[in-house]
């Protein structure tokens, strides 16, 4: 089975419903650790995506590529989120659109989509793993979906694959000391809260495989 | 140092001031308020550099917006040769790199500078102001950042100074200057006549050291906390140094219009 535009289209819409139901835990994460905004910011990009792929849905162009929707997805996130997780997310969308010039992916293209995703992100944040941050969810969850199509999986294989290593990544980031972003200047005291982004991250990589499987 | 004491002007204190430097500042902050001041400050020091505030999110909260950095490059590109950017923390940060990325640089002519916000802004300001193009002013910016380290470590830190050649004595370049004068008016080098002298300075082709600190540099020249009745050693290197330095020799004679 290959994805298509379609599958793109899901995905961010599911993207959004998910974000939304996810706002008030994702806010009390950040709160904890960070300036508390960070539900509402990526619920207030979400809605926007979703706003936008009705409006060209509606218009004239509709995307016509899964690219297309990522790169749809990237400029309105960075446009609305207002915080770090616009620019870091919207990158991550971009570079991730920038690999997928193509109607379909297959297994290999999911995996260069993340690889993408990633690349986009560690260039923004300048983050490595282990430092309480998003790449501590990403990391692992391209690691997994690059192992999963080298063994022959298919494409909601390599999903399902990674999102389950960006849940077991976020939950790994409760007891790291954060020493990127806003948490950073908690220094010690960072420890013992789950990362929000990383946690946005699952949710967003569990929408992509439950989009496939739709 | 806020200066406010004996400065009525009020004259440089508005939004966006006029475009006569070749670089423009956009200074972006989490805070509308907060980039606005910014602005404000620095407007004060370089009244002829077009400086804008692009901050908060679209609908006025804390955060940065996309379109607002966006939007205050492409008004700055309109009347300017470039433009020099100065964000506060992260997320600030990153949206002005995804802005520059999306847009590839501008070719070149928008920079963003790795200073702190404020030291950064008004120092880049006051070399923008003296006509600096996008390498000097984002320079200025960056240099900014070592101001308070360089002052602290001065005594060990020659390397840092403009002033080591100079000292050294071996061979000036082309011409060198010396001169001793006292300041005259009573809270001596606070902000706005560190910037009228920095001003000055860079309007010489010389390099001139006050005190040992770099005489284009606002934020050496303020750290030097020199105040009415002292006096400061000027001496200057370059082509123009004589000029330069009786410059500002004169300009200190003068008081800044405080006396």
């Amino acid at each position: 089975m290959t994805l298509d535009v379609a599958w793109a289209d899901r995905w961010a819409r599911l993207s959004a419903e998910r974000i939304a139901a996810a706002r008030d835990e994702l806010t009390e994460l950040d709160r904890q650790i960070g300036d508390g905004d960070h539900g509402e910011n990526l619920d207030r990009g979400y809605r926007a995506v979703v706003a936008k792929l009705d409006g060209v849905a509606g218009g004239d162009q509709p995307p016509a590529q899964i690219g297309d929707v990522l790169k749809l997805v990237a400029t309105t996130l960075m446009s609305s989120v207002g915080g770090a997780s616009g620019p870091l997310y919207g990158t991550a969308y971009l570079r991730a659109a920038k690999v997928t010039g193509l109607a379909e992916l297959d297994a290999h293209g999911v995996v260069a989509l993340l690889e993408g995703a990633l690349e986009g992100i560690t260039a923004r944040g300048k983050a490595q793993t282990g430092e309480k941050t998003m790449v501590d969810a990403w990391q692992p969850a391209v690691d997994a979906a690059e192992a999963a199509a080298a063994d022959g999986a298919t494409t909601a294989e390599v999903l399902a694959a990674a999102a389950s290593a960006a849940r077991e990544g976020a939950e790994a980031t409760i007891p790291l000391v954060a020493t990127k972003g806003r948490a950073s200047y908690l220094g010690e005291r960072s420890a013992g809260h789950q990362d929000p982004g990383a946690t946005s991250t699952a949710i967003l990589l569990e929408a992509a495989r439950d989009a496939a499987a739709a | 140092m806020s200066g406010g004491a004996s400065d009525g002007s009020g004259a440089g204190a508005g939004a966006p001031v006029g475009a006569r430097a070749r670089v423009a500042l956009v200074l972006v902050s989490h805070s509308q308020r907060l980039a606005q001041g910014a602005v404000e400050l620095s407007a004060q020091m370089a009244p002829g550099v077009l400086l804008l505030a692009a901050g908060g999110t679209d609908e006025g909260g804390l955060g940065t917006s996309y379109d607002r950095v966006s939007g205050a490059i492409d008004e700055a590109l309109r009347v300017t040769e470039g433009v020099v950017v100065l964000a506060d923390l992260g997320s600030a940060v990153m949206t002005v790199e995804s802005v520059l990325d999306l847009e590839d640089g501008y070719d070149g002519r928008v920079r963003l500078a790795d200073a702190p916000f404020v030291e950064g802004a008004v120092a880049a300001a006051v070399t923008a102001h003296g006509g600096g193009d996008v390498a000097e002013v984002l320079a200025s910016a960056e240099h900014a950042g070592g101001t308070f380290a360089v002052a602290a470590d001065a005594g060990t830190d020659a390397g840092a100074g403009t002033d080591a050649p100079a000292a050294g004595g071996t061979t000036p370049a082309d011409g060198a200057a010396r001169a001793t004068v006292t300041l005259r008016n009573r809270l001596g080098l606070h902000a706005r006549p560190a910037a009228v002298l920095a001003r000055l300075v860079a309007g010489f082709d010389a390099s001139v050291a006050i005190d040992g600190v770099n005489g284009a540099s606002v934020l050496e020249l303020m750290k030097l906390g020199a105040t009415g009745g002292q006096e400061l050693t000027v001496t200057g290197e370059g082509p123009q140094a004589t000029e330069a330095v009786r410059a500002v020799v004169e300009a200190v004679e003068a008081g800044f219009g405080e006396v």
